[in-house]
């Protein structure tokens, strides 16, 4: 038998620690070569283990949640080598490699300290981040609405109740966590502590006590993170202001028409996408990195937008880069791709990096206005709103038109309310009158 | 007569107002107790501690004559031992003297003012003391009204004459030869038994099939063998239906329908007590009724704003500890505190031989209430402290839920038991599970024990049975 250390590997340029998100083995586990071990996370990317060896799971180097230097030992097993140190010991090796050994087998083996598993079966999927220990402790009776029947007189001790009458507090209220139900001081305390509740006593809703702790790690630290940074240090300023769009989404509608089936469904994103940069060169100071520590705004030529994504693991931003170079075909062929790899998890580290400025859309749930969190360190995101269909004064009729409102944050440090609003302004009349946006000069 | 102000005006001075009043002094608030005659009450006066002073008196006197007619097996002999009532009853005075006095120094140490005479509401804050001097008129914030409770008479049989109460039961200065004992509750039984010690022929007149009707059979068992054995009659179903033509006999009619004439020197009627509503100007209030008695909240609180009610006037049961702690309760609320009623027990202790004490709920009851119950019996003819004093008659019974084992109820019955109601109040008001009874260690050898005894039993493991 012989010892072989996995050590976490360099998961991408420059990327010096990650973030186990992820056990798909357990201690005691028999792995196969290349079966998946581990998953870590990077800035954006989550990259899986895989076991380069046959063997026995002895020791995991990290909990969910750590961050792990690249290099630093992850995971030791128990494989099978040249220095096998006792007769017994090779049969244990053995037995892994047999695909379905008998129980039986198991039993004989009473020599190795832990006995084979019966099966190299698919790796049990990790224990869920979050632990049952953070559960609340009443027991299961005190969950279940009141905290007692309706006529039954509550439980506690006489100095309990006089300290409860003092306190104003309706023992029926109160769980008691002693035996037999009974209401202790530290029930007392407990109840003061989460205060008033909601008035029981509606039948047949119950109060739902239970509180379950999830860890918050990987994308979702990150994204945490994120957010605290963009919020605690970018001044936002947000701008909405009302879009026509039934001009654009005819257009949209006949271009979709008539398209080639090589070339993809159009959204409204990519016309956006097109007007943004239009507007971009009218004011670019929206389009940039500031980098506040250094005192430097940089701002870019090429216009690479963030597109703000929903994915299972949480929100993710891939990156089209170089809108500027992108005709609306082009736009919405690379806006699809991205998105979809970013659903399916097989963005690149590039892909999900190096945006200048963001779009973030809900489509259909985009109500009616939003206040976007700047992506930090950018200084623009533009938000799209809903289109809803809204009676718009003409002049001398209300005519039904199309309308979606674009609620656009900006960092008011670099970015003053009027170059915000000129640049909101410049895109709604791109989007009012389509045509524009394919114009050049 | 320079009218009164104070904050709190308690009428009636018994073991309710008394307390109500001592506990507000004690809290600084101006308080004035007014009582018609002694303090203490009945309870003090002519109830609970006249009847014990003379029950024990008679247990004395009991084991001397068995002891000089040679039934006594400690070997100790007497010679014809003598009871003079009238000593016996002046020593009873004594006790009771000194209790009053006690309760008037508690009074003054604690501030209170205390005016005798008769109160009289002029309206919800103002009553007329019609004291020796004058009216003294007195205006209160609040008023609690402690009247309590006096003995029931029976229409076909007024008092007066051979005819008395439990009060002039406990002032005779000489024994009755034939006692006719109408109503078989505790006050009877207690009297009737006493007065069998002191050498009357007792006869109990009882309407309902059983003795002791407010427990079960199994619990006045040893009580009616006890009756049986000192030689009192017991005639159930029976109804007193008035005093003979020459008034030396009750006549009564028996469970056949027969009329019967039980020839008597007194008849003692204790068929209950009713509350005191008359002569204390209710009529003025318009206070609203529970049946014959107060209406009240659990803050003791009546229909009227600023007037509470205590004790025996609101309510069964008619027990001195229950008015006791109203009186503390109403006391500190009106001294601004957040209160109310939140007992889970009051035990009961009937003092007749044996004795018996309930707190809580009877195994029927507790089925009434829909729980599922445990119950442990533990006998005193398997403990070794009854049988060093000769006392093996009875048991401790223990009623728990069978789900979660909380000790709903505890009776017993037994020489001396009235003292472990104390343990039983305690473990039904901390809301002990028969775990924690049974976890407890009990002194040796102690008629207590067999409390601990019953809560293994129920739990299935009783070591000494």
């Amino acid at each position: 038998m012989a010892e072989h250390v996995i050590k976490l590997p360099d998961v991408g340029e420059g990327v010096a620690e990650a973030e186990l998100v992820e056990w798909h083995v357990k201690v005691g586990d028999l792995v196969r070569e290349d079966m998946l071990l581990a998953a870590v996370m990077t800035d954006k990317a989550t990259v899986e283990i895989p076991s380069p060896v046959h063997g026995e799971i002895t020791w995991l180097g990290a909990e969910i949640g750590d961050v792990v230097a690249v290099g630093s030992p992850l995971i030791r097993l128990k494989v099978e080598g040249e220095t096998a140190e006792e007769p017994s010991a090779t049969e244990a090796p053995k037995a892994i490699e047999e695909p379905k050994p008998e129980p039986a087998a198991k039993a004989i083996d009473a020599t190795e300290a832990k006995p084979a598993a019966p099966a190299v079966a698919p790796a049990a999927p990790a224990p869920k981040p979050a632990p049952a220990n953070g559960r609340n402790h009443f027991p299961a009776r005190s969950q279940l609405g009141a905290p007692r029947a309706e006529d039954e007189k509550p439980l506690a001790s006489p100095a309990v109740r006089l300290r409860a009458t003092e306190a104003g507090i309706d023992l029926r209220q109160v769980p008691g966590t002693g035996p037999a139900g009974r209401i202790s001081h530290e029930d007392i305390d407990a109840f003061l502590a989460r205060g008033p509740q909601a008035p029981t006593g509606a039948p047949g809703l119950a109060r739902n006590t239970s509180v379950e702790d999830i860890k918050v790690v990987g994308l979702r630290r990150r994204i945490a993170e994120k957010m605290a940074v963009a919020k605690s240090r970018i001044p936002h300023i947000t701008y909405v202001e009302e879009i026509d769009v039934t001009a654009v989404e005819d257009l949209r509608a006949a271009l979709n028409k008539q398209k080639r089936p090589d070339q993809p469904k159009l959204t409204l994103l990519p016309f956006l996408m097109r007007a943004m940069v239009k507007a971009i060169a009218d004011q670019p100071n929206v389009n940039a990195i500031f980098d506040d520590e250094a005192g430097v705004v940089h701002q870019y030529g090429g216009v690479h937008i963030g597109i703000a994504t929903q994915t299972p693991g949480g929100l993710m931003v891939p990156v089209v880069r170089h809108a500027e170079a992108r005709d609306i075909w082009d736009s919405a062929a690379e806006l699809a791709r991205l998105s979809d790899a970013a659903r399916t998890g097989t963005a690149t580290r590039e892909e999900l990096s190096g945006s200048t400025i963001t779009i973030t859309s809900l489509g259909a749930m985009g109500g009616v206005a939003t206040t976007p969190v700047i992506n930090h360190p950018e200084v623009s995101i533009v938000g799209v709103n809903k289109i809803m269909v809204r009676p718009v004064w003409d002049g001398t009729q209300f005519i039904p038109r199309k309308m979606m409102n674009l609620s656009s944050s900006f960092d008011h440090r670099v970015v003053d309310g009027w170059d915000a609003a000129v640049f909101i302004q410049r895109i709604k009349t791109l989007l009012e009158t389509p045509a524009l946006i394919f114009v050049e000069g | 007569m320079k009218d009164i102000s104070c904050k709190l005006l308690v009428i009636g001075a018994g073991p309710g107002g008394y307390v109500c009043a001592i506990r507000a002094g004690q809290l600084g608030v101006d308080t004035v107790i007014v009582e018609m005659t002694k303090a203490g009450g009945t309870c003090l006066n002519i109830g609970c501690i006249p009847s014990k002073a003379l029950i024990h008196a008679a247990d004395e006197f009991e084991k001397a004559l068995l002891a000089a007619e040679g039934k006594n097996t400690l070997g100790i002999t007497l010679e014809a031992p003598k009871l003079d009532l009238a000593k016996t009853v002046s020593w009873k005075n004594g006790v009771v003297g000194r209790l009053n006095n006690g309760v008037v120094g508690l009074l003054k140490k604690a501030g209170v003012k205390i005016v005798h005479g008769r109160g009289r509401f002029r309206d919800g804050k103002t009553v007329e003391v019609e004291t020796e001097t004058g009216t003294q008129v007195i205006r209160a914030e609040t008023v609690v009204i402690a009247t309590g409770s006096a003995p029931m008479e029976l229409p076909a049989l007024p008092f007066g004459g051979p005819v008395i109460s439990s009060t002039e039961a406990l002032s005779l200065s000489k024994v009755p030869e034939r006692l006719v004992v109408v109503g078989g509750g505790y006050i009877g039984l207690e009297l009737g038994t006493a007065f069998a010690k002191f050498g009357s022929k007792v006869t109990v007149v009882e309407a309902l099939p059983r003795i002791l009707p407010q427990y079960d059979a199994e619990l006045t068992r040893p009580v009616a063998k006890r009756l049986g054995e000192l030689g009192i009659a017991v005639l159930t179903e029976a109804k007193a239906k008035g005093l003979s033509a020459k008034g030396d006999a009750l006549v009564v009619e028996t469970a056949d329908g027969r009329e019967q004439e039980l020839p008597a020197d007194k008849i003692l009627v204790t068929v209950g007590r009713k509350p005191v509503m008359e002569g204390w100007g209710l009529e003025e209030l318009d206070l609203d009724r529970a049946g014959k008695f107060l209406r009240i909240d659990s803050q003791c609180r009546t229909s009227m704003r600023g007037v509470y009610a205590i004790g025996d006037v609101t309510g069964e049961p008619m027990l001195a500890h229950r008015a006791m702690a109203q009186g503390e309760m109403v006391a500190e609320i009106v001294a601004g505190n957040r209160r109310s009623w939140d007992k889970r027990c009051i035990p009961a202790v009937c003092f007749t031989d044996p004795e018996v004490v309930s707190a809580g709920l009877s195994p029927e009851e507790a089925r009434a209430h829909g729980h599922e119950i445990k119950v442990g019996q533990f006998p005193y003819t398997a403990n070794a402290r009854a049988m060093t004093m000769q006392g093996e008659a009875g048991f401790v019974r223990v009623v728990a839920r069978a789900d979660n084992h909380l000790v709903l109820g505890i009776q017993a019955v037994g020489q001396h038991v009235s003292e472990l109601a104390t343990a039983f109040g305690l473990a039904i008001e901390m809301g002990a599970r028969l775990e924690d009874i049974a976890g407890t260690i009990h002194a040796h050898p102690t008629q207590g024990e067999a409390f601990q005894e019953a809560a293994l039993k129920a739990l299935g493991h009783a070591l000494h049975i």
